[in-house]
C-alpha cells in the first residue's frame, strides 16, 4: 500500500536561522514587539505632553456631573446625570436613528429597486428619477433640506395641524398619544409571544409537510391572523386595560402623550431616502444577475409569478444582494453622525461634542467615540456575515 | 449651502485633526513668541462669526472687539496689526485648536471659568468684555420675565457655559424646559427664528447682536434677568509664562491708555511730549517694560496708535458707533461707574 509521505526529509539538522518555520516566527515576533514599542512610546509621550500642558488626563470625567439636560432621552436622564449617562444617553440616540433608518432604508429601496424593474413605464422612469435624485444630492444638505425647508413650514404649537385630534404636527415635531398601561395588561403581550411561537412552529411544520407531500397551507394569512387575533381578543377579555395619555396644548407647548423630535423626523426621513436609492440599485442588480432561464423555467413549471419572485428570483438574488447591503448599512450608521448638524443628540453631538467641550479631554472622548462606531460596525458586519453565509450558493 | 456643508466637514476633520496632534505632538514647546516672529503672523482663533465681536465685514475683513484684541497683540509684537492668520472657530472646537496648537490664542467671547483655567491646559489673560446671560423671547408671547418660560423650548449653542446654567437656572426656579443645542450661533438664531424654540438664550451682548440678525429684530424682547456671570476675555495655552504675558498686558495697554486720555489721534503727540510719567512708561519713553516681556520699548505706542484704546475700540465694535449700541455698563472704567481696571504699568 502506498501512503503520501507526510514530511519532506530534512537534509541533517542545520543552525536554527536556517529553519524557515524558526525564521517566521521569529520576524514576526520581532515585528510585534516593535509595534507595541512603538504604540507604548506613543501613549508615554501623549501621556507626557498632556500633564506638561497640564491637561486633565484619565477617565475620572465619566463620574463627573454633566450639568446639561439632553432634548431626547431613551432612559432616565437629567442634567444632575454622570458624563458616563450622557455617553450611553447618546449611544442609544445613535442606535435609535440607525436602527430606524435602516429598516426604513430597507423597505423603501427593496420597493423602488423592484418598480425600477417594472413592465409599468410610469412606475420604472418615476423609480429611476427617484434613485437618480437622492443618491446624487450630497446627504447632509438633504439632512438639512428636510429639517429646515419642509418642518420650518409646518405651524407653531398653537395651531398644530391636527390628526382626530390626537396626533399633532408642528414646528416642533410630532405629538401622539402615549400608551399608559394599568393592571392586567400583561397578559396582552404574552399572547402575542404565543402566538409569534406558534405561528414560527407553524412555518416549520409546514416546510416539513410541503417537502413530504407536495402540500402547502397558506401559512402567511394564518400567522397574520394569529399574530393580530390572539392579543386583540386576549385584551378585549382581560377589559382593555390600556389608557391613551393624549397630549394637551397647555402654555407653550403640549403636555402629555409621546412627543417625537423634529430632529430625529428629520434625520430619520433624510437616512432613509438616501440610502434607499442606494439599496434600489443593489437589489435591482442583484435581480437582473438572476439569468432569465430560471424566470422561463419557473413559468414552464407554472409558477405564479409572485411564487416565481419569492421562490425563485429573491433567493438566488440575495447572494449578490447581501455583501453590498451590509456596506449600505454600515454607511447609513456612520452617516447619522451628521446628527451633529441639525441637534438630534446623537452620539458625537453630545458625547464628542458637548461634554469633549465641556471637560477638554480630547484623547479621551475621541478614542470612546471612535471604539463605539467601530464596534457597532463590526457588530453588524458580523451578523449580515452569518446572513450572507446562509443565502450563499452552498457547495454541496 | 454649499459652503455650510464643506465647513461642517471641515470642521469635523480639524476635530479629528487636532485631537491626533495632541497626540503626536512633541512635549517640549518651543516659545510661541518666537513661532510668531518667525512665521511673521499671529494666529487667532475667533467666532464663527458674532455681529460685535468678531464678524467679517462687506470686505472679507475680520471686525469686532474680540477681533480688535488680536490686532492688538500683532501691533504689539510684530508691529502690524494685519499679520493675523483668523481661525473660525465654533464653541465646540475652540479649546481643542487652542490646546493643540493651531492657534496661538484664542479671543473668542470665551467665558472664564475655574474647570476651563485649570483642567484643560489654558490660561485666560484677562476680561475684555463682562457679560451676563440673558433670555429672548418674541414680543406676541406676552412674557415680561423669565420666571414665567416654565414648559418652553429654548435654543442654546452646544457646548457653551450658557447651556450648563441654563440647566441650573430652571432647576432652581422649579421650571421645565427643552433645550435645543446646536453647533453655530448662526443656527442657534435660525432655530429661534423658525419657531422652533420659544426662548434664545444666550450671552446678552451676543442676543443684542443676534436680535440684528432676524428677520424682523422688532419682534422680540430680551427679558431683564441676567443670570449669570459671564467674564469674557483672551485664552493662551498653559506653560509659555512669556506669551502670557503678552496677550495679557496687550489688553491692559488698551485699558491704560483710555484711563490715561491717550488715543490713537493723540498719541503721537503724547509720546513725544508726555504729560505725565504714567503716559512716558506706558509709552516706552521711560524704563524698559517692552523688553521685559521680549518685545521692543514701544509696544504699547504700536498697539494705540495702530488699534485705539480700550474706550475707542468699545464705541467702534459694539458700542456707541455701532449698530449693537451697548452700553458701557459693567466695561465702564473703573473710575466711571464699572469695573473694568488694568494695574499700572510701573
Amino acid at each position: 500500500m502506498l501512503r503520501p509521505s507526510t514530511s519532506i526529509p530534512r537534509r541533517g539538522r542545520g543552525p536554527l536561522w536556517r529553519d524557515p518555520a524558526i525564521r517566521a516566527l521569529v520576524a514576526q515576533a520581532v515585528l510585534l514587539i516593535v509595534l507595541a514599542l512603538v504604540i507604548g512610546l506613543l501613549i508615554h509621550n501623549t501621556l507626557l505632553n498632556l500633564e506638561a500642558r497640564g491637561i486633565r488626563t484619565g477617565f475620572d470625567f465619566l463620574e463627573g456631573r454633566a450639568g446639561f439636560p439632553i432634548s431626547q432621552a431613551l432612559l432616565e436622564y437629567t442634567s444632575d446625570s454622570t458624563y458616563g449617562h450622557t455617553f450611553l444617553i447618546g449611544l442609544l440616540n445613535t442606535l435609535l436613528v440607525s436602527a430606524l433608518g435602516i429598516v426604513a432604508a430597507t423597505l423603501i429601496g427593496f420597493a423602488v429597486g423592484i418598480a425600477r424593474l417594472s413592465p409599468n413605464w410610469l412606475l420604472s422612469r418615476l423609480a429611476t428619477c427617484y434613485v437618480e435624485l437622492f443618491r446624487n444630492i450630497p446627504l447632509l444638505l438633504q439632512i438639512l433640506f428636510w429639517y429646515f425647508a419642509v418642518l420650518r413650514s409646518l405651524p407653531s404649537p398653537r395651531q398644530s395641524l391636527s390628526l382626530f385630534d390626537a396626533f399633532y404636527f408642528n414646528v416642533r415635531g410630532m405629538v401622539m398619544p402615549g400608551p399608559e398601561t394599568q393592571a392586567g395588561f400583561s397578559a396582552t403581550p404574552i399572547a402575542l409571544l404565543i402566538a409569534i411561537v406558534v405561528t414560527i412552529g407553524l412555518v416549520i411544520f409546514n416546510r416539513r409537510r410541503q417537502a413530504q407531500t407536495g402540500q402547502r397551507l397558506p401559512v402567511g394569512w394564518i400567522g397574520l391572523g394569529l399574530i393580530a387575533g390572539l392579543p386583540a381578543v386576549v385584551f378585549v377579555l382581560s377589559g382593555s386595560p390600556l389608557h391613551w395619555n393624549v397630549p394637551e396644548l397647555t402654555g407653550f407647548n403640549f403636555r402629555g402623550g409621546v412627543q417625537v423630535l423634529p430632529e430625529l423626523l428629520a434625520l430619520w426621513v433624510a437616512l432613509s431616502v438616501y440610502t434607499a436609492a442606494f439599496i434600489a440599485e443593489i437589489v435591482r442588480s442583484g435581480i437582473q444577475s438572476v439569468p432569465h432561464g430560471q424566470v422561463e423555467a419557473a413559468n414552464a413549471l407554472s409558477l405564479s409569478s409572485g411564487v416565481t419572485l419569492r421562490k425563485v428570483v429573491i433567493p438566488q438574488a440575495m447572494r449578490v444582494i447581501v455583501p453590498q447591503m451590509t456596506s449600505q448599512y454600515l454607511n447609513l450608521i456612520k452617516n447619522s453622525s451628521l446628527a451633529t448638524a441639525i441637534g438630534y443628540p446623537d452620539l458625537v453631538a453630545v458625547f464628542a461634542g458637548t461634554t469633549l467641550n465641556q471637560t477638554g479631554q480630547a484623547i479621551e472622548i475621541i478614542a470612546m467615540t471612535m471604539a463605539v462606531y467601530l464596534v457597532i460596525s463590526l457588530v453588524v458586519s458580523f451578523l449580515m456575515n452569518i446572513y450572507n453565509a446562509r443565502v450563499a450558493i452552498k457547495e454541496r | 449651502m454649499g459652503n455650510n456643508n464643506k465647513r461642517i466637514f471641515s470642521r469635523a476633520a480639524l476635530l479629528a485633526g487636532t485631537a491626533a496632534a495632541l497626540l503626536i505632538t512633541q512635549a517640549a514647546q518651543a516659545a510661541t513668541l518666537d513661532e510668531v516672529k518667525s512665521r511673521g503672523q499671529v494666529r487667532c482663533g475667533v467666532s464663527d462669526g458674532l455681529a460685535g465681536f468678531s464678524n467679517p465685514d462687506a470686505n472679507g475683513a475680520w471686525q469686532g472687539i474680540d477681533v480688535e484684541v488680536c490686532r492688538g497683540v500683532a501691533a504689539a509684537v510684530l508691529n502690524d496689526p494685519k499679520k493675523i492668520a483668523f481661525a473660525p472657530l465654533t464653541a465646540k472646537e475652540r479649546f481643542t485648536a487652542l490646546q493643540s496648537g493651531e492657534v496661538d490664542l484664542l479671543s473668542r467671547n470665551t467665558t472664564w471659568t475655574a474647570s476651563r483655567d485649570n483642567s484643560m491646559g489654558l490660561n485666560f489673560t484677562g476680561v475684555t468684555f463682562y457679560d451676563g446671560q440673558g433670555f429672548m423671547v418674541r414680543k406676541d408671547l406676552g412674557i415680561s420675565s423669565a420666571k414665567e418660560l416654565d414648559g418652553a423650548s429654548v435654543c442654546v449653542a452646544a457646548g457653551t457655559t450658557t447651556e450648563l446654567n441654563l440647566a441650573d437656572y430652571f432647576r432652581a426656579n422649579n421650571m421645565q424646559y427643552q433645550a435645543v443645542s446646536f453647533d453655530e450661533s448662526s443656527q442657534t438664531a435660525a432655530g429661534f427664528d423658525s419657531g422652533r424654540c420659544d426662548v434664545l438664550t444666550s450671552d446678552s451682548s451676543q442676543l443684542a447682536a443676534l436680535r440684528l440678525q432676524l428677520q424682523n429684530p422688532d419682534s422680540v424682547v430680551i427679558l431683564p434677568e441676567r443670570i449669570s456671570k459671564e467674564p469674557l476675555g483672551p485664552v493662551v495655552r498653559q506653560g509659555d509664562d512669556q506669551w502670557f504675558d503678552i496677550v495679557k498686558w496687550s489688553l491692559y495697554a488698551m485699558v491704560d491708555a483710555e484711563e490715561l486720555g491717550i488715543t490713537s489721534a493723540n498719541v503721537d503727540q503724547m509720546r513725544d511730549n508726555p504729560p505725565n510719567p504714567d503716559v512716558a512708561r506706558l509709552l516706552g519713553k521711560d524704563g524698559n517694560f517692552g523688553e521685559q516681556i521680549g518685545l521692543s520699548n514701544d509696544w504699547a505706542y504700536q498697539i494705540i496708535k495702530k488699534v485705539g484704546n480700550y474706550g475707542e475700540v468699545y464705541a467702534k465694535t459694539v458700542g456707541a458707533d455701532s449698530p449693537l449700541k451697548i452700553e458701557r455698563g459693567l466695561n465702564a472704567l473703573w473710575n466711571n461707574g464699572g469695573i473694568m481696571y488694568a494695574p499700572p504699568v510701573r
